[in-house]
């Protein structure tokens, strides 16, 4: 197969062969991780660049991460240090970078579709890792790579995703890579946090959290976004937490082989227990491991790679 | 004296319909009639295969002028108007300083008078700084030229001052043009619907809208005063206002052609050039529009253009300003609703020209022997491309890039002088 895409912007715009094409190409990458030298010469003389408007920990650590262990040069600009707090646009800011020849920039942004944006200005490979409330590709390819690792096949798994959906990108990018496969997908949450007409994506709603778990391959927990006014859709974090927080109790009602995920950071005793986020059905530090071979496949192939 | 031969006269307002010669002397028409002989011309233009119509007038235009003259000025707003087939331009307050009082109506109308190539005319703000908190002064205004009066951007959240506001503007016959919008609702960019969940982009539900298009009716019946609603959007809005038109008849409306030829799935490519506000809404608001405009809830097509720079555009979706730079596009992307059969031509004038001018009291949009030569000739069929490179208009913010229109206006006379004449 080839790989015939600049830019990772989301996942509505890959096919399911796209997807397990760049899963199977991470799954390659994986073993190199786990040597003692992490390096593999396949980027050498490729340039990274990470632009984060907006805090991140992991996904970026990660992005670095899996470029470092490609040989690639990696240089990261964060929103504080950049010349926004100048004044100057984000396009004007892109044809900056752009002068001088980096291959890859990967973004975060707090708006959505600010990458479509960029990618648009440029003709670096331009990877969206999460704008606003729209996507996050990466996060959902980790995920998808870490289910598919358990379980073998995507296809005849039942999802339950819990949690801020409305303001969730991980979910919207979840929601439409599971759609690409024979799955079940429940979301649940109050209606305030889910949008409206969100069934047209192909899912199920509920609002009780016993209900979404019931007989459940894979249970999805999600964070309360306040940084885009989660908050605001219900009446207290305690509340929520009572009605929200995924528990060992709730565990019984799933699938024997139930795997928890969580794509981070996590609120314990919001939307999950201590026990379940440390207890045996998490799966929560493998998908951060997935994560860099997951990047390291995109990187590869937004740089031309074949297999 | 100008003489038009043989153009196809279709006057909305004298119900003409038939094949005529117009010969216009100084400012006005002098004559109607079959076979006027050109003698006495100075220029004959001939309009056979064409129409000729009252030039046509928009009631929801912002100049820019003054305060943001790098986005649009009077001059060159005008010029786009002239282009786009308008003769007549009511322009909103939403300048700087915001004309809230008679020395900018004074401006607008002396720098309209010296730059302007169609006519301007002021529509003020109901509330002082378009705050909403107190009233602007409507009469002064009004003496010095103003037609109307609009917080357009926003509603006058107070429900009180806006009864007042109604009471009170139709003491000097000023036309209440209504933008509505419920602002504890309308946090978001786009219209809340499939089209918002797949972008993740904050989205305004239609209500934001048809509380408050039902609560202006509500205050104006109450206060017995008109109302006139802009650019309505939304199906739930369409269906109030022809309700209340059945138990009050002093509501009219608009909408403007983006809502009836583009859906907020123009917004799923974070295009910016489709952010304006109200939203680009759903397929079944624009079918509603539609429906509406046909069965005559929707009484007149505005433009609402709202001409910006470049940079204005150029940034994220979240950032960019709203608005569409419209004149030069209003009235091609209208016709199209005649080449699909939801108004028949005579129709889609009396919305652009004889309604209109009802709305605000206005001399012109009529074609008769004395009345000013404002006029229009045009071709039903003529192909033509957008190009926003080739615009008058400042603002080259359009959704309508590339898109093949049919139907051409040719020439634009106001005031009995030749404003525009193109291919």
């Amino acid at each position: 197969m080839n790989w015939t895409h600049k830019d990772l912007l989301g996942i509505r715009e890959l096919s399911r062969e796209e997807i397990l094409y760049l899963l199977d190409t991470a799954d390659s990458f994986r073993d190199i991780s786990r040597r003692a030298i992490k390096k593999v010469p396949t980027l050498r003389g490729k340039t990274v660049v990470t632009f984060f408007y907006e805090p991140s920990t992991r996904t970026r650590i990660s992005f670095e991460i899996a470029a470092k262990r490609l040989s690639a040069d990696t240089i990261n600009i964060s929103a504080s240090s950049s010349s926004t707090v100048k004044g100057e646009t984000l396009k004007d800011t892109a044809r900056n970078l752009e002068a001088m020849r980096p291959d890859v920039i990967i973004m975060r942004h707090s708006m959505p579709g600010a990458p479509f944006m960029l990618s648009r200005i440029l003709d670096s490979s331009v990877i969206n890792a999460g704008d606003g409330s729209h996507e996050h590709p990466t996060q959902a390819l980790l995920d998808l790579f870490t289910m598919k690792e358990r379980k073998e096949t995507l296809d005849g798994l039942r999802i339950a995703i819990v949690g801020d959906i409305v303001h969730s990108r991980v979910a919207r990018s979840n929601i439409f890579a599971l759609r690409k496969f024979d799955t079940e997908v429940t979301c649940c949450a109050p209606p305030t946090m889910i949008p409206p007409g969100l069934e047209a994506l192909g899912v199920k709603v509920t609002h009780s959290l016993e209900e979404a778990v019931a007989n459940k391959d894979v249970i999805m927990m999600l964070r309360i976004q306040k940084e885009r006014g989660g908050a605001s859709t219900i009446p207290s974090i305690r509340e929520y937490a009572s009605f929200y927080c995924l528990n060992e109790s709730h565990l019984r009602r799933a699938k024997r082989d139930v795997i928890v995920m969580h794509p981070g950071p996590m609120n314990r005793g919001v939307e999950i227990s201590d026990q379940v986020a440390d207890g045996p059905y998490s799966v929560i530090l493998n998908q951060v491991e997935n994560g860099v071979a997951v990047r390291m496949a995109v990187l590869y192939l937004l740089s031309g790679g074949e297999v | 004296m100008i003489l038009i031969k043989k153009g196809r006269l279709l006057d909305p307002m004298t119900d003409r319909d038939e094949v005529l010669d117009v010969l216009i002397s100084g400012d006005s028409i002098a004559k109607i009639d079959k076979n006027i002989p050109g003698t006495d011309a100075d220029q004959v233009i001939n309009a056979s295969g064409l129409i000729v119509a009252p030039g046509l007038i928009d009631v929801h235009t912002h100049l820019r002028e003054p305060g943001y003259e790098w986005k649009e000025t009077i001059k060159t707003g005008t010029m786009a108007a002239a282009r786009g087939g308008f003769t007549t331009v009511v322009c909103m307050a939403n300048t700087d300083p915001v004309n809230d009082n008679k020395s900018v109506t004074e401006y607008i109308m002396k720098k309209a008078r010296t730059e302007g190539v169609v006519r301007v005319l002021p529509c003020g703000a109901i509330t002082k700084g378009l705050k909403g908190e107190d009233l602007s002064e409507m009469g002064e205004m009004q003496q010095a030229g103003a037609v109307a009066v609009s917080d357009d951007g926003r509603s006058v959240r107070n429900s009180r001052l806006f009864l007042t506001a109604l009471e009170y503007a139709r003491l000097f016959r000023l036309a209440v043009i209504c933008h509505c919008e419920d602002e504890t609702l309308s946090g978001g960019v786009v219209h809340e619907g499939f089209a918002s969940l797949l972008t993740g982009l904050d989205a305004v539900p239609s209500i934001a809208e048809e509380i408050m298009v039902q609560r202006d009716i509500a205050i104006a019946r109450y206060a017995g005063s008109p109302v006139h609603i802009t650019h309505v959007s939304t199906a739930g809005s369409v269906e109030i206002i022809r309700g209340e038109k059945e138990r009050y008849t002093k509501v009219t409306c608009d909408t403007c052609p983006h809502y009836f030829t583009l859906s907020d799935e123009a917004t799923l490519t974070y295009d910016t050039n489709a952010k304006v506000n109200p939203p680009l809404r759903s397929r079944a608001d624009v079918a509603a529009i539609k429906e509406g405009l046909r069965d005559g809830t929707i009484d007149i097509i505005a433009t609402d253009h709202a001409p910006h720079d470049a940079v204005s555009k150029d940034v994220e979706f979240d950032l960019a300003s709203s608005g569409i730079s419209g004149l030069e596009t209003a009235f091609a992307l209208s016709l199209a609703l005649v080449h699909e059969g939801v108004l028949d031509l005579k129709g889609l004038l009396t919305k652009m020209t004889a309604n209109p001018a009802r709305l605000l009291s206005l001399p012109h949009g009529a074609l008769a022997a004395g009345k000013p030569a404002d006029l229009i000739v045009f071709s039903e069929d003529a192909e033509w491309t957008v190009d926003k490179n080739t615009f008058y208009s400042k603002g080259r913010n359009t959704p309508f890039q590339g898109l093949k229109l049919r139907g051409k206006n040719l020439v634009t006379i106001m005031g009995g002088k030749i404003v525009y004449s193109g291919p």
